[in-house]
């Protein structure tokens, strides 16, 4: 096998069950391929070799003495640093985590484990899930496998960029607004965010604990499905787990048949700030879902256009509250005040958050903290939360005519680093598509349409179902995919640049 | 839905530098005075931006806190594995006899 790095979980699933490769050479395949390409890309803030290839070496042990295996056992795969890891350092991109290795594995990290996945490493993303760029992160950028000189996007921009430099078959992710799906979007990958409390969230640093959802990242719609399976399921730690059976998102994607289906595309989230050569995309999709049997219907949603306004109260509510956990005293950065000779814990406590915290992170736990204070509680937090009950009713009126609703994913292609820094409300603005389906919980999922004209760089199209109708986007996603391979005539990743060549011309 | 809105509740006063300082005190984040200086004016800006919702039609709207009703989750009153004291005390920035050592939280006087 020429390049084991270009196949998919699938393939290496069969290759490995077959005898034909061994998880050891899948593992190691990876870790080269990092070793070449994760200079320029810096999409790790850890690698465990060591700890991965030993993983294999038990997994291929396991094998060979016949015992009956997970579908997935020893398929490699990166897990991004907001879910706890033993062995490994947690720092969900943050100077406050620096260096922590938890004492207990995420429920996620556990089944992965159990299933027989080698880890490969922790991947970057924004401070504390903060942001749509990776720029947020304390430990630098990750760049865009398609342009070293644009964001993967965020905050789960290391899994999507590893996904699309072919280091992993397979990424964790978290969606909180978006964080999921838009990195998908402007790598050429695909990801999808699970109805909420589908993914236990045991063990994942919480942002916005009503919003946060744990999902899958990979290159193709089944490879998705099939780490979908593996992550999600009750988990009796986790208070907003769903004890109902995860819906059969293999099957689904393995049907991949439109025929019949009503696909509602959303009027609020097409046209007007939407850069064309993503509009022009995302249109040819649909015209793709019609040729493959479905029926457009045209939905309105209109309460999204105060999704945002909601979004950005609850978002950093939530934050605030869930990061006073960081207090220096148990766990986490501890710095004096400077010039106080026995400081008070409280000194102690503000110094360290000054000192551990990042600017958007100081940010948003500040809007928060402002936004639930006496006086304004009602005004903002008490209106966002009935804004989001809005939203949720326009979801369940659309859902009354359209089995999957649609839009592109995110306005635009990949920008440019420093583009959006220093105005908050612009990256803000590049969630508008995604931050809907948080605030009501349903599922959604991202896939490559193609790339806009005008750029050359990937576009996405989202697709959204009811809560608990997971199987749905993998229905419409893996029909999609089909006929867009098809019309490519390979996957869209197969032309994005040679990165071993890119590390060179960019010098040590 | 009808056209009818929520009448405009009146735009809230806009932030001194003097309650930025108060907010981040709550927050317990010693911010340096270039940090509370930058922050007046772009929490003005987002607050400008979000301050939208008041403009929705949300009169009588039931507020939403969870995308799904939350149900009190309980298990059997049981011991089960937990971490050692070791494990819990591996991340602490200051241990001393099986106990997180923290600075003094008395003031002096």
């Amino acid at each position: 096998m020429s390049d084991i790095t270009r196949l998919s979980a699938a393939d290496l699933a069969s290759s490995l069950a077959s005898g034909e490769l061994t998880s050891l050479e899948v593992t190691q395949a990876h870790l080269d391929r990092t070793e070449a390409v994760d200079g320029a890309v810096h999409a790790y803030l850890h690698v465990a070799g060591e700890s991965a290839l030993s993983a294999a070496r038990e997994i291929d042990g396991r094998r060979a003495k016949g015992e009956s295996l997970h579908r997935l056992a020893g398929v490699p795969i990166a897990v991004k640093d907001v879910m706890t890891t033993t062995g490994m350092p947690t720092t969900c991109g943050s100077k406050m985590l620096q260096g922590w290795v938890p004492p207990y594995d995420a429920t996620v990290v556990s089944r992965l484990k159990a299933a027989g996945l080698p880890i490969l490493g922790k991947t970057n993303m924004d401070e504390f899930a903060m942001g749509s760029s990776t720029e947020h992160s304390a430990y630098g950028n990750t760049a865009n496998p398609w342009d070293l000189d644009r964001i993967p996007g965020g905050s789960g921009g290391g899994s999507s960029a590893v996904v699309a430099s072919f280091q992993a078959p397979l990424a964790t992710g978290t969606d909180t607004g978006g964080s999921i799906r838009q990195p998908a979007a402007v790598t050429g990958s695909v990801g999808v965010k699970p109805t909420y409390g589908g993914v236990s969230r045991y063990g994942l640093v919480a942002l916005a604990s009503s919003l946060d959802q744990a999902g899958p990242c990979a290159r193709t719609v089944m490879d998705t499905a099939l780490l979908h399976e593996v992550m999600a399921g009750h988990d009796p730690m986790d208070s907003t787990s769903i004890d109902a059976p995860v819906p059969d998102v293999v099957a689904a994607a393995e049907r991949a048949d439109v025929a019949g289906m009503r696909i509602g595309v959303v009027r609020e989230l097409t046209g007007e700030g939407f850069q064309p050569g993503v509009q022009t995309r995302f249109d040819e999709a649909v015209q793709h879902l019609v040729d493959a049997g479905a029926e457009v219907v045209e939905v309105s949603c209109p309460s999204f256009e105060y999704a945002l306004a909601a979004y950005y109260l609850i978002l950093p509510s939530e934050a605030s509250s869930n990061l006073a956990r960081f207090d220096a005293m148990r766990y986490g950065l501890r710095v004096g005040p400077d010039g106080v000779a026995a400081p008070s814990a409280e000194q102690v406590m503000a110094a360290s958050r000054d000192a551990g915290f990042g600017d958007e992170v100081k940010r948003r736990i500040i809007l928060g903290t402002y936004a639930l204070s006496s006086g304004y509680y009602d005004a903002y937090y008490g209106s966002a939360q009935k804004v989001r009950r809005l939203i949720a009713d326009d979801f369940a009126a659309a859902f009354g005519q359209a089995d999957v609703l649609v839009s592109p994913t995110a306005p635009t292609t990949a920008f440019r680093f420093g583009e959006k820094t220093d105005d908050p409300m612009a990256m803000y603005r590049g969630d508008i598509a995604t931050i809907p389906a948080n605030l009501a919980g349903i599922p959604g999922m991202s896939l490559p349409s193609g790339l806009a004209d005008e750029d050359g760089l990937p576009a996405g199209f989202q697709i959204l179902a009811p809560a608990m109708a997971d199987d749905r986007l993998y229905t419409v996603g893996a029909a999609l995919e089909q006929r867009l391979l098809e019309k490519w005539g390979g996957p869209l990743l197969d032309r994005a640049p040679d990165l071993t060549t890119a590390r060179q011309t960019e010098g040590a | 839905m009808g056209p009818r809105r929520a009448h405009r509740l009146a735009r809230m006063p806009d932030l001194s530098r003097d309650d930025v300082a108060h907010l981040a005190s709550l927050a317990r984040i010693d911010l340096e005075p270039q940090e509370l200086d930058r922050l007046v004016g772009e929490l003005d800006q987002v607050l400008g931006a979000v301050a939208q919702v008041q403009e929705a039609p949300i009169e009588d709207v039931e507020p939403m806190s969870h995308p799904m009703p939350l149900v009190n989750v309980t298990r059997p009153d049981e011991v089960r594995p937990s971490l050692t004291p070791e494990q819990a005390l591996a991340g602490a920035p200051l241990a001393e006899e099986q106990r997180f050592s923290v600075p003094r939280i008395l003031d002096e006087e």
